[in-house]
Order: structure tokens, then sequence, then C-alpha cells
């Protein structure tokens, strides 16, 4: 008991220690100084959580059931980081410059930000790291299975260490592993830890190696003899699994999520890997170093049927070196610890940043940058998916029973892992490499991985039906899960590891060469593939609609106030803006979206920024219904200027209309007054003289009739106005019925001359003709036309100022037919040219003979006849032109 | 009447000692893992079984050889690398 006591007491004062570490790394880290933190040494240290407690413990368990082989899962490793010039650099390049935060993100952002890809290399990282969680835990529990088999009654307390221990690390984990939710993604605390119980872990393998070597062994070439004469004594592997175990370590290393952590997430400078490139092999080196002395003589020191996964911890304690026990205790529990301690933070990063809050965002869709604070749900994700992971492993553990199961889980976790690589390596290497092709074949390689190795592993008729894995699912005998298309006497794990590695490749090339990727995956696969030529990743965004507030709201919640405000006001100085929010730009936008994709994941943050910039995110697609929209704006803003060009035409017509309007209005007063002026006159006189001949006696028989002629001439006068007037607006109102004869222009031209003749002395006016041409036969009303030629010839007589008054009638035959009616006289001033056809317009009073409807009835008359009459500026005189239709010419001819 | 100036920015057809070494460092580099896997695939071909098979002894030292010598190459290689490098920007 007392043993069992002490060792409790030194656990829990370990991992005190462990967290006095931790904080005081974050102290540190908070005030700034993380150069040591940060030295390649810590990197180092950090990438041994590969080294858990299954190999701290099981390396010599499987030296001593197969030889050699277990240096493979070391060599692997080895020679990635000795080759680290051809893919980690690379992906750690990838991941600074992308700020990636797991392997699914990797995935995801490589395949233009797909969170469907994220959420099933979460699912296959879930799957694959459970038991090796619930490994960790077992050899825990077995390890203080040995220290209290003494002590206790065996059963006792099982069970009980595997929760406490569970329960220790998800605390340890929460507290250190969600203290920040940093852009970069690094946990300080965390890592120092991970660094000081790698220390730890390989002092402890190294003390009992050195005691086992020089302590019980004999010294170096006493060992070595000791070696030759076991049972490993010679040199017995299976080239297959040699090959094999190599390659799939190597794979598996790079795909494990809590490599990929400390990997490429934690990874501070490239040049850190330089340094771990040398360092990182020697440390596997030395870990693997002892474990084929401690195998040897734990075989030649114990008794038989010792469970040789426990020789670290029972030679020391059979030996009575309690203290070197305690030692290697630590060992195996750091190793245990750190392994599940990286691996719950890279899992809860990816289910928190891939599965929980792309769910969240979606159900909180309208609100997601209005409501809640986006920064406490992502860490509370975060914690309780540690939460979970950690007690999904505990479940497992306590499920399956422990034991021989679980002891092989670790490779078949491996295996399921390695799936990730073809999407990975094609990704950084193949431009193209597709979304298709990546699901294709992950979804090939999980499902083979689960049929032919996961399932299985459990023991037949588990998962799989009994007579599913003798005979083959429906008899079909060339499906059996571990004889795939009937190769037989394969070792099963390479059976799997072949044929999931195939159907992934195959699948992936086959589907990427089919598919042709959307527009941001082959931006994106420029992007990772030529990494080393651009730095800056692709413009995803076009600025201008975003709204900067709304973007420096969302960027509090995630980055945190503080931070979030310094980086937009450092944007602002750089963009030189006065105040402190930037403008939106497509540099920017960028730029914030990987600030948040450190802390949410690439697709979430794409996500995120777009549901505020308004799904402005530049595809091919997008470019082309802009460019659409921009051609439809065109038209639509060309029609526009054509009709606003149609609309200034008809405003200048309408203002034209209006000022002829009010000149109508003019007129039409003037009409009145001058209607009643011109009744009035004649009136006037007629009133008169009648009240003369009425009232004076005495009128002399002249004078009477002088006045009666007077008043007579008057009535004539009036009668004439009327008859005008009534004219007029029969004409006006179109009610007059025209009486089409036939007959020849030179007569209606002779009679409409010499009835203006008839009228007063008027026969100093010259008339010039042209017979000829007036010979031209017509077909319409000839009073009427010949109404229209006397009102001409009259006005010419009226109003022709030349000395020498003359009137040329040029007749032009043809269609139409055109007579102009041209004389010599000062002509019609031009603002008086468009209204000498209105009613009662005369050009001048002092010369006042008529009512001023002569022009106005003129025009009636010929537009009934269809035809036209204008004033013919530029003639020299007043000129009218008097065109008659096409119809009336040609039926004279 | 003056001869045509020589043109300034022409590709060098060969590269400076400098840069020429660096690059050949990183030719390194890319090969040592290739070097390294060859080399422990090597025990594939080793006589097997209690009587004839290489002795354990034999197979631990050669292992932890290439280990040792791949360690060895690689920081070599990486410190000749960075020193490289630190003196081309360092001019």
């Amino acid at each position: 008991m007392t043993m069992l006591n002490t060792l409790v007491a030194v656990c829990l004062a370990y991992a005190v220690f462990l967290f006095a570490v931790a904080f005081a790394a974050e102290r540190v880290a908070l005030r700034g100084q993380v150069r040591w933190l940060r030295s390649p040494a810590v990197y180092t240290l950090s990438l041994s959580i590969y080294c858990t407690a299954w190999t701290f413990y099981g390396a010599v368990g499987s030296a001593v059931r197969t030889g050699f082989e277990y240096l493979t899962i070391y060599l692997g490793p080895s020679l990635v980081l000795v080759g680290w010039w051809w893919i980690l650099r690379k992906l750690v390049r990838i991941g600074r410059s992308q700020r990636i935060t797991s392997v699914a993100d990797l995935i995801s952002s490589r395949y233009g930000k797909s969170n469907l890809l994220a959420v099933g290399v979460t699912i296959l990282a879930v799957v694959g790291t459970t038991p090796y969680i619930a490994l960790q835990l077992q050899s825990v529990t077995l390890s203080f299975e040995v220290f209290s088999a003494e002590d206790l009654a065996p059963g006792e307390e099982k069970g009980h260490t595997a929760l406490w221990v569970a329960a220790g690390l998800a605390l340890f984990t929460v507290i250190f592993g969600t203290r920040n939710l940093d852009a970069n993604e690094r946990h300080n605390g965390v890592v120092m830890a991970i660094a000081v119980e790698a220390v730890v872990k390989l002092a402890a393998l190294l003390a009992v190696g050195v005691f086992v070597v020089w302590g019980l062994g004999g010294g170096l070439s006493a060992t070595l003899a000791r070696i030759d004469a076991s049972a490993l004594g010679r040199w017995e592997i299976d080239g297959g699994r040699w090959a094999g175990l190599m390659l799939l370590s190597a794979a598996a290393f790079l795909c494990l999520p809590r490599i990929f952590q400390v990997l490429v997430v934690e990874n501070d400078h490239e040049t850190h890997l330089r340094t771990a490139s040398w360092a990182f092999p020697l440390y596997l080196g030395l870990m693997s170093l002892f474990v084929v002395p401690i195998a040897v003589i734990g075989l030649d020191l114990m008794p038989a049927g010792s469970n040789p996964d426990l020789f670290v911890l029972t030679l020391p304690l059979s030996q009575g070196q309690d203290g070197l026990a305690v030692l290697s205790f630590l060992g195996g529990f750091s190793s245990a610890t750190s392994m599940v301690i990286v691996a719950a933070i890279a899992l809860s990063t990816m289910v928190s940043n891939h599965v929980v809050m792309p769910l969240w965002l979606r159900l909180a869709e309208p609100g997601a940058k209005v409501s809640g604070d986006v920064r406490s749900v992502v860490l509370l994700a975060r914690r309780l998916s540690i939460i979970g992971v950690v007690m999904l492993g505990y479940l497992y553990y306590r499920l399956s029973g422990g034991g021989e199961a679980l002891a092989t889980i670790g490779l078949v976790s491996f295996v399921g892992m390695a799936q990730v690589l073809p999407a990975m390596l094609g990704g950084i290497f193949w431009r193209g490499a597709s979304k298709l092709g990546a699901f294709t074949g992950l979804t090939l390689g999980f499902g083979c991985w689960g049929y032919t190795l996961f399932l299985p592993s459990f023991g037949a008729g588990v998962f799989l039906p009994e007579p599913w894995v003798t005979g083959g699912p429906f008899g079909l005998g060339w499906l059996r899960p571990q004889a795939l298309f009937g190769i037989e006497g394969l070792d099963p794990l390479l059976h799997a590891f072949f044929w999931s590695m195939t159907l992934n490749t195959g699948g992936f090339i086959l589907a990427s060469l089919a598919s042709f990727p959307q527009p941001l995956e082959r931006l994106q696969g420029a992007q990772f593939v030529n990494v080393f030529e651009h730095s800056p990743s692709p413009r995803s965004w076009t600025g201008g609609v975003a709204q900067t507030e709304d973007l420096m709201i969302m960027a509090q919640r995630i980055l945190g106030a503080r931070d979030a405000q310094a980086l937009f006001e450092r944007e602002a100085r750089r963009q030189g803006a006065r105040g402190p929010l930037p403008e939106p730009t497509p540099d920017f936008l960028e730029m914030l979206e990987r600030e948040l994709a450190g802390s949410v994941g690439a697709a979430t943050a794409h996500a995120m920024v777009g549901q505020i910039v308004g799904g402005m995110s530049v595809s091919v697609e997008d470019l082309m219904a802009v460019a659409d929209e921009t051609a439809q704006m065109m038209e639509y803003s060309a029609r526009l200027e054509a009709q606003s060009q149609e609309l200034a035409r008809t405003a200048g017509q309408l203002r034209e209309v209006n000022a002829k309007l009010t000149r109508l209005s003019v007129q039409k007063d003037a009409f009145l007054s001058q209607i009643s002026h011109e009744l009035r006159t004649p009136m006037t006189s007629i009133r008169a003289f009648s009240e003369i001949l009425r009232d004076t006696d005495g009128l002399s028989a002249g004078q009477q009739t002088k006045y009666a002629s007077i008043i007579h001439d008057e009535a004539i006068r009036l009668t004439r106005l009327l008859d005008d007037l009534l004219d007029l607006s029969v004409l006006e109102n179109g009610q007059v019925n025209l009486n089409l004869r036939e007959g020849v222009l030179a007569h209606v031209l002779d009679r409409a001359a010499a009835a203006a003749a008839a009228d007063d002395a008027g026969a100093r006016l010259l008339i010039r003709r042209d017979p000829v041409a007036e010979r031209v036969r017509l077909h319409t009303d000839l009073d009427r036309l010949s109404q229209v030629f006397i009102n001409l010839i009259a006005n010419a007589r009226k109003y022709c100022d030349a000395a020498q008054p003359r009137l040329d009638i040029r007749v032009t035959p043809g269609v139409p037919l055109i007579i102009d009616f041209i004389d010599n006289g000062s002509g019609i001033s031009p603002e008086a040219q468009d209204m000498i056809f209105e009613k009662f317009s005369r050009v001048s009073d002092q010369k006042a003979g008529g009512a001023g409807l002569g022009l106005a009835i003129c025009r009636q008359i010929v537009t009934r006849l269809g035809g036209e009459i204008a004033y013919l500026p530029g003639q020299g005189g007043a000129a009218f032109r008097v065109v008659l239709p096409a119809d009336l010419a040609l039926a004279a001819q | 009447m003056t001869p045509p100036e020589p043109r300034r920015r022409r590709a060098p057809v060969f590269l400076e000692r400098q840069s020429y070494r660096r690059r050949r460092l990183m030719d390194a580099a890319r090969v040592l893992p290739f070097l390294g896997l060859l080399l422990w695939l090597v025990p594939l071909l080793w006589p097997q079984g209690q009587e004839g098979g290489v002795r354990s002894s034999s197979a631990i030292v050669y292992l932890f050889g290439v280990w040792a010598f791949l360690v060895l190459g690689s920081a070599v290689l990486v410190y000749a690398l960075g020193r490289r490098e630190e003196a081309e920007t360092g001019e």
C-alpha cells in the first residue's frame, strides 16, 4: 500500500509540476519572451509525442515477439525528417502561409475550402485516434497495476485509475489547450509541458537502458554477447513487414493529427525544422537504442509468462530499483499523457472548426454577426470537444476491456490515418488534384480500411458476422475482408494497407483526372503547389460591399477585442486611412480571413467573411455573373441614355409647344378683342348713321343716299367678316364639303388674278406668270383653290411695299405640284413668319385692311385639299408656297 | 562610334560559386533520405534463421550505425546550408 501511495503522490506531484511548467510558460509568453520557449530544441522535443506509451512500453514487447520489427516505426519517421527538404519544408510553409489549423483544415483548404472533406477527415481522425487514446489509458492503468499488484486485491482499483487519468488529462487540456484562440493556434504552455515530458521519457528509458546494459548485462560487449546467445540472437524479420511498416509509419507520421499539430501548426519558424531534421532522428534512435537489450535481459531474468510489454517497468522493480521503476513509470506516464493532450487538442480543433462551428453558423444563420459571442462559442465547442474526445477514449477502453485487442490497435490506427496521405501529398505536389479526387480516394481508402482491418480487428462476430470473415459477404469469396480478390496468406495489416492505399490512390488519381476542379480549388491548388513562388494567398474577396464595421464586430468576437482592434488599426495605417477602420479591400479581406482561419478553420472563416461580405467570393462563375450584370447594366444605362435623350427632345418639343400655346393664348385674347373690335367698328358707324337718318330732319336726298350706302357698306363688311369666321370654323371643324371637279391650273389662276384685281384700284401690281408650266390639269375643288390664290394675290397687292410691286407666280409641275407666289416687297419678319397663318394675325396694324383671317382660311383650305401652304423664306420678298398632293397632280396628268 | 553596351541583366549561365555550392547542398539534402532508405532496406538481403542468420549484435551495430550516419549527415548539411544562406544574405 505504501508503494502505491508513494506512486500516487509522485504522480500528483508530477502533474502539479506539469501544470506549473505550462503555467509558467504561458506567463513568460504573455510577457513576450517567447524566444527561448520557441527554440528549435523545444520544437524537436515536442515532436516526441510520436513516441507514445504504446512505443515506450510496447517496443520491448514487440522486440520479444517479432525481433527487430519494432524498429520500423522509428525508421519511417526518421527518414521523413531526414528528407525534410522534400515534404515537411513545403508542408510547414503552406501551414504558415495559409494558417492551417489541422490535417482536416489542410485538406479542406487545398480542395476549395470544402467543408465536406474537412468533416470526412475529422471523422477519420476521431475514429482512428479514439482507440489510440484508449491504448494510452490502458498502458497507464497497467503500469499502475504493476505497482498495486503487491498491495491490492486484483481488480479492486482497476478502471478507476483510467477514469482519474482521463479526467485529469481532460482538465489539463481544457485549461492549457483552450487558453487562447490565437490566430496561429500555438499553445505555449502545452508545448512546453510536452517538451518537459519528452525529456522525462527519454531520460527514463535511457536510465533503464543504462541500468540494464551496465548494471545487469555486465557492460556493452557482454550484453551484445548475451543478445547473440538469446532467442533474438539471429536476424529474423518478415521482409514484407519490414519494408511495409517503414512505409506505413512514415505515412502515418505525416498524417497523424497530433503530429501534424506539433509539426506544422505549432511550428514557429521554418529553421526549427532544420534542427529537427537531425535532432528528431537522434531522439528516435536513442529511444529505440536499448529496446533489444532490455528485451533480452528481461527474458533472461523475468519469470516465464510475465508480460514483456511491461519489462521496462518490471525489470527495475524486480531488481529492487524502486526509484528507477518510478522514473520509468513517469516516463510511460509522460508518453501517455502528452499523446492524449496533443491528440485531444488536435481533434477538438478539428471537431469544433469543421463540425460544431459550421453547424452553429448554419443554425444561427441570419444573426451570426449580431447575436452571441463567437469567441466564447468556439472556446466552448473546443472544450466540450476535448472532454468528448478523451471520454470517448475512456469509453472505448472500458468497452473493449483492454488486453490484446487493444494492443494491436496502434498500427490499425496508423493505417487509418495514412488514408489522408494521397490527398495530402497530391494536394501539395499536383495541381491537377481535385476535390472529387480527394473525396473519392478518402472514401475508398476509409471504407477499405474499415472493412479489411478496423472492423475485423474487434474479432470475428463483433461487427462483421462470422461467415463474412471466413467465406466473404453473401458467399462472395473474393470479398473476404482479409483476402480481397482472392489473394490469401498476406499479413492482415499489410493486406489492408496495400489494398486501402491502392484503392485510395487509384480513386484519387482517376477521379482527379476525370473531374474539373472549381475555380477556388484551382486557385488554392496553385497556392499550395507553388507555395515557394508566391506566398500570399489567392484573391478571394472583392471589397466595397463589405461593411468594415460588421467585420470588426465579427473579428472582435473571434480574435478578442484587443487583437482585432490592433489588427484593424494596423491595416488602416497601412492603407493610410484617417479613421481606425480600414477600407474593405480584397487584400484586407484576404488577410482577415486568414487570421480568422487560424482560429476557426479555413472553411468556417471563409463562410463567416462570406456571410458579411455577402458571398462575394470571386469564382470564375461569379466573375461571369458579374460580367453579365455589367453587360446588363451597360445596356440598361444605354437605354436610359437613349430615353433621356428622347426626354430631352420631348422636353424641347414641349417647350416649343408651350411657347406656341402661350402665344396662342395671347392670340386668343387678341382674337376676342379683335373680333369685338372688328364687329364693333362697322356696328358703330351703322348705328351712328342710322340714328342720323332717323333723328335728323331735312336731310338732302344725296346725304340720305350717302348715309344709307355707308350703312349698306358696313353691313356688307360685317357680313363678309361673319362669312369668313363661319367659313373658318366650318373648315376647322372639317365639316366642309369639297366640290371636286376637273380643271386647268391656268384657268384657276386667271380667275383668281381677275378677282383680286377687281377688288379695288390695285392695277399697279404686275403679275408675272408662266403660261406653259400652268398648263396642268387638276382634279380638285377649283373654287376653294381659287379662293386661296385670290387671297395670296390680294395680300401681295395689299402688302407689297416695293415701288414697282411685282408678283411672280412660279409653277413647278410634277409630283407633287408646287406653286410659289413671290413678291418683291420687304417680306415678313422671321418672328412673324410662324404666326401669319393664325387667325387675326396681321403683319402690321397700319395697313390693316382685313380681319387677318385670310391666310388662316387658306391654310385650312389647302390642308383640306390634302396639300400644304407655307411661308418660303429667303426669296427676296414675301413668298408663299402651295404644295398640292401627288394624287391631285397625278389625276391631273 | 562607341561599341554597344553589354546587356546588364542577363541570367547567369553559371552560378556564382556560393550559390552553386548551396544548390549542391540542397541536392545532397534531397538525396540523403533515399540513401537512408536504401541502407535500411539492405537487411532484407541478409540471410535469416537461427543457423546461418546474421548475428543480432551486428544487425544492431549496422542499423544504429546508419542511423548515426543519417543524423550526422543531416546535421552537417543543415549547418552548411544555414551558413551558406547567411553568407549570401549577408553580402
